[in-house]
């Protein structure tokens, strides 16, 4: 397949507006699908809004199911007007059945979202793939993002496919083995010299002054749809069911609303049987203003200073953490942190249970569920789908001191046999 | 002219000064407050600045002097 398509993916033509426009979550004004993200009267965040009968005469399980194997099977349900896609075929991951780890936590139903594999090893590949297609669409010829990990990853490669400039910034105190992933695919890196808050203020300066996409910011509405696909799929793998719960980790809150978005869709346009799941939302306590609000019975999320080992979802003031509060409550979700601690022993348990090695965002998750499994908030009969978003290979340096050591030997039979007392156990030695 | 959105977080303290009105009448910029929500003990403004760049930036400052947690209107940026 071309890396940028010009063949509509799934045999979909753009024929028939499937998107109505964006609109303004707080009050409700209509805009025309442009590159803009905030509403002019009240400085709301505008949404994509569709036409669910339109697609609802287009769309079919079957019609999904000749579609690739990637996310672009989904592109009905994508705000995607132009011919033109930006394809890294990411998406359409595993979703595990996780006996072994249902077993370890007492949970006869419950299964993994492995997004580890994604193209550049986290589901951020997913967001950007709509902003790519749609930066491409709208005429941009730079791709630019603020980011420490993993959304750098994604745009630097996905700019390499499109063709794109890339222009990355980050804080210039990153350790630079952190981006290590990011410069491979030759992006422009910019190291914003100042804390954490000027970096931001910087960067939101930047996107308004110049004619860029900046993913997260002017490309915003149409970048967290990618993170509809994360419902669609676990949908479609568990046969076409909604999942009674969902554990998704939090940093800004863009993929715990759009998961919920994307499970809604399905419901209203009758591709799976009513119902909804419970929302439940995973953060590391080291950041955790959702969890505080939570707890709080407040919806005003107050900022919070990150102190973390969960770099990725080290976001202390959350744009959709609002948002996320709401649908916490409305699904009878909750949200719940979890340490350093907690985290480390989270990577582990999935990698031994189910051989995925997670980053330090899936240690989160993973962290959540054994939590709430053991305080009896989900029950042992729910179906579960725990969203592990990112790769092990990407915070290695998380698990330092945390992992058994190797076994020093010498290179002869007998000190290898001796040093794993292969002897004192003729049972166990090989048959 | 330049014009600025940004979200002015209140801690508890400030919540019931005058603070708007009174960083108008130090500075020559406009505000213009597009949402709020002020309780008892906090309170956050979504508004908009305008005046020169210059004097925006001194206005900014002298509301952080005061206390108030200044930021982007579109949250954090900066992504893992
Ligand atoms: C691996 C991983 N999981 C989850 C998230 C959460 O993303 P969001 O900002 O959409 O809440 C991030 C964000 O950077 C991430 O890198
Ligand atoms: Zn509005």
């Amino acid at each position: 397949m071309d890396a940028v398509s010009s063949r509509s993916a799934n045999g979909v033509g753009t024929g028939g507006a499937t998107v109505r426009g964006l609109q303004c979550r707080e009050c409700g004004q209509m805009y025309p699908t442009e590159p803009i993200h905030v509403c002019e009267l009240c400085f709301g965040p505008l949404e994509v809004a569709y036409d669910y009968d339109a697609i609802g005469n287009r769309i079919s399980r079957e019609q999904i199911a000749q579609g690739p194997s990637s996310l672009w099977r989904y592109k009905l349900l994508l705000p995607i007007e132009g011919d033109r896609i930006v394809d890294s075929q990411a998406g359409f991951t595993p979703l595990v059945r996780a006996h072994n780890l249902g077993r370890a936590l007492g949970l006869r139903n419950l299964y993994v979202k492995n997004d580890t594999v994604n193209p550049t090893f986290s589901f951020k590949d997913r967001p950007v793939s709509i902003a790519s297609t749609k930066a491409v669409e709208f005429g941009f010829d730079t791709l630019a993002c603020a980011s420490t990990g993993n959304l750098a990853g994604a745009v630097a490669a996905h700019a390499a496919i499109a063709g794109l400039k890339a222009c990355i910034f980050i804080p210039a105190d990153l350790e630079p083995s952190k981006i290590v992933g990011a410069q491979a695919y030759n992006p422009t890196l910019v190291a914003v010299d100042g804390n954490y808050d000027d970096v931001n203020r910087v960067c939101s300066e930047i996107a308004e002054e110049y004619r860029w996409a900046f993913v997260n910011i002017n490309m915003r509405p149409y970048y967290s749809e990618g993170s509809k696909t994360l419902a669609y799929e676990v949908s479609e793998q568990l046969g076409w069911r909604i999942p009674d719960h969902a554990i998704v980790p939090i940093a800004s809150g863009s993929l715990f609303t759009k998961v919920w978005k994307g499970f809604g869709e399905l419901v209203k346009l009758g591709l799976t049987s009513p119902g909804t799941p419970r929302m439940t939302g995973a953060q590391a306590l080291g950041c955790s203003p959702v969890v505080t609000a939570y707890d709080g019975h407040t919806l005003n999320v107050e900022p919070v200073k990150p102190k973390t080992i969960a770099k990725s979802l080290a976001i202390g003031n959350p744009a959709d953490g609002y948002y996320s509060l709401r649908i916490i409550k409305e699904s009878g979700g909750v949200a719940c942190a979890v340490d350093d601690g907690e985290i480390v022993e989270g990577i582990k348990l999935l990698a031994r249970t189910e051989g995925i090695f997670a980053e330090t965002a899936g240690g989160v998750t993973i962290g959540v569920l054994k939590k709430l499994a053991e305080s009896g908030v989900i029950d042992p009969d729910e179906l579960v789908v725990a969203y592990v978003t990112g790769n092990g290979l990407k915070t290695q340096e998380a698990l330092t001191g945390a992992l058994i050591e190797p076994i020093q030997v010498r290179p002869s039979l007998r000190a290898i046999e001796e040093a794993l007392a292969l002897r004192a156990e003729p049972a166990a030695a090989v048959a | 002219m330049a014009k600025q959105r940004m979200k002015f977080t209140f801690p508890p303290d400030l919540v019931t000064q005058p603070l708007i009105y009174n960083m108008g009448k130090e500075f020559h910029v406009v505000t213009n407050i597009r949402r709020a929500n002020v309780s008892r003990d906090r309170g956050w403004m979504i508004l908009e600045i305008s005046g020169g760049d210059a004097e925006i930036e001194r206005a900014v400052t002298w509301a952080k002097d005061q206390g108030v947690r200044v930021d982007p209107i579109e949250g954090d940026i900066v992504a893992g």
